[in-house]
């Protein structure tokens, strides 16, 4: 090894920044996703259109995407969080939709025959019936935005691909493992948490 | 009572109609069979007197208000319904889809379970062994139990049944029938209840309205439909079950 390794508090410390981009990435397209895959289940003259939208964002090489923003938004973690979101859209607006389109037409229109407002049918039956598909799509986007972050280090936005870089520049295999194993883990962790949590979510099965 | 006046129903614009001027009364306490073949607009019919069925030509007066003037879900929650598919919420115990009418009029959490066991029993189902299962864990005939439970919670004076038992095995069915048949009295709704079956529309019915093709073909009692058929069409319909039914016994 040519240089010595950093302290157990600077892997720490990008683990953090990496967990906070991902986290934050995920919750607002969450915020994003769930609700406009609910409206566009009600309102499907709009689907082809979003998911069209939505996936020719997809196919953006994430490198590019983060030069493209980079003349709007500068380099840090803002431009970051904007492609990882721009990313996380897709699986969560996808699983919303999938599980909303699940639900058996005779539950639904059950639903609507007993008395059922359009909102009690949504909140009480509609996306506790949707909600594992919809937390698989919550689940899709965690692990490829841990990946994704990675590469946001390149624009400055810190995170665990710091150690990547700097190990790629130096040539010191340690220090890019030192990235690299803990951002595996990571996603690894979120997959296998996420998907314990999904077989909570629906005790009828 | 339910007042049916010349009501008609399109999809497509005008151009085919499912439904055909159909002009009927229900009057309370009664129950009518609407009989017909698949695709003879019944179902149809029956959806649009809780609204599931909109933009009609005509007009559904229920106790006497024309039903366009009700707000759907209020209506919907005086009006029991027991659909095709039964529809129970599979992520919900037999309990709770059972008081799902009394949990959205307000009624408290006691008086839910108090209101869905009740129900439970008057199904004859066994509270204590079924409450708390999902509807996987029910047979099909158990599971229609709670579907007609479920549509008795809210104390409706009316009760639509599209072909409720209809995916059932005979025996189950037979049950299902007589169990109905035995409440009828004490329960005093006014029923509505379609089916394909020609005898358990004769089992079931105080009056018959045979629909074909979207307009009423025949409507009255199961013994003025089999002796005083109006059309061929109904003298047909009675005619081939009953010739099956000689032919059965002449072989046995």
């Amino acid at each position: 090894m040519s240089a010595p390794l950093p302290e157990f508090s600077e892997l720490m410390q990008h683990l953090w920044e990496h967990i906070y981009l991902t986290g934050i990435a995920v919750a607002v397209a969450s915020l994003l996703g769930i609700p406009l895959g609910v409206w566009i289940h009600r309102h499907p003259r709009f689907q082809n259109w979003i998911m069209g939208a939505v996936n020719v964002a997809q196919t953006i090489p994430s490198l590019a995407l983060l030069a493209f923003l980079l003349p709007f938004c500068g380099i840090g973690w803002k431009p970051a969080v904007i492609a990882l979101v721009i990313y996380s859209i897709l699986p969560i607006l996808r699983g919303t939709l999938t599980g909303l389109r699940e639900v058996s037409a005779d539950v639904s229109e059950a639903g609507r025959g007993i008395g059922m407002s359009d909102s009690q049918l949504l909140w009480w039956v509609e996306l506790p019936l949707a909600l594992p598909s919809l937390v698989n799509g919550v689940r899709v986007a965690c692990v490829w935005s841990v990946g994704t972050a990675t590469i946001c280090a390149f624009i400055g936005a810190g995170g665990l691909g710091d150690f990547i870089n700097r190990g790629l520049a130096l040539n010191n295999t340690g220090l890019l493992l030192m990235g690299a194993i803990p951002a595996a883990l990571l996603a690894i962790s979120l997959d296998w948490g996420i998907g314990r949590l999904q077989k909570f979510l629906q005790p009828w099965k | 009572m339910i007042r049916i006046h010349d009501v008609s129903k399109s999809f497509d614009g005008g151009k085919t109609l499912v439904v055909r001027g159909v002009n009927l009364d229900i009057p309370s306490g009664e129950w009518l069979v609407l009989l017909g073949s698949s695709g003879s607009g019944k179902s149809t019919l029956l959806k649009m007197i809780n609204r599931l069925v909109v933009g009609f030509g005509g007009r559904i007066e229920v106790d006497g208000n024309d039903i366009g003037g009700i707000d759907h879900v209020a209506l919907r929650r005086s009006i029991g319904y027991v659909s095709q598919g039964i529809g129970l919420f599979p992520h919900w115990t037999v309990e709770q889809n059972v008081a799902a009418v009394p949990r959205l009029l307000g009624a408290s959490s006691l008086r839910q379970r108090e209101r869905s066991h009740e129900l439970l029993k008057l199904m004859e189902l066994d509270p204590s062994l079924y409450a708390g299962r999902f509807p996987s864990q029910l047979s099909g005939g158990q599971r229609q139990r709670v579907g007609v439970a479920r549509a008795l919670a809210g104390e409706p004076g009316y009760l639509l049944m599209d072909e409720p038992f209809g995916a059932l095995d005979g025996v189950t069915r037979d049950a299902l029938q007589q169990r109905m048949l035995e409440l009828k009295r004490s329960l005093g709704k006014t029923v509505l209840f379609v089916t394909h079956d020609l005898f358990e529309a004769m089992t079931i019915a105080d009056r018959i309205a045979v629909m074909h093709e979207g307009a009423l073909a025949q409507v009255g009692t199961p013994s003025e439909l089999l002796h005083a058929p109006a059309t061929p069409f109904v003298k047909d319909l009675f005619r081939k079950p009953l010739g099956q039914l000689q032919r059965l016994g002449a072989k046995i």
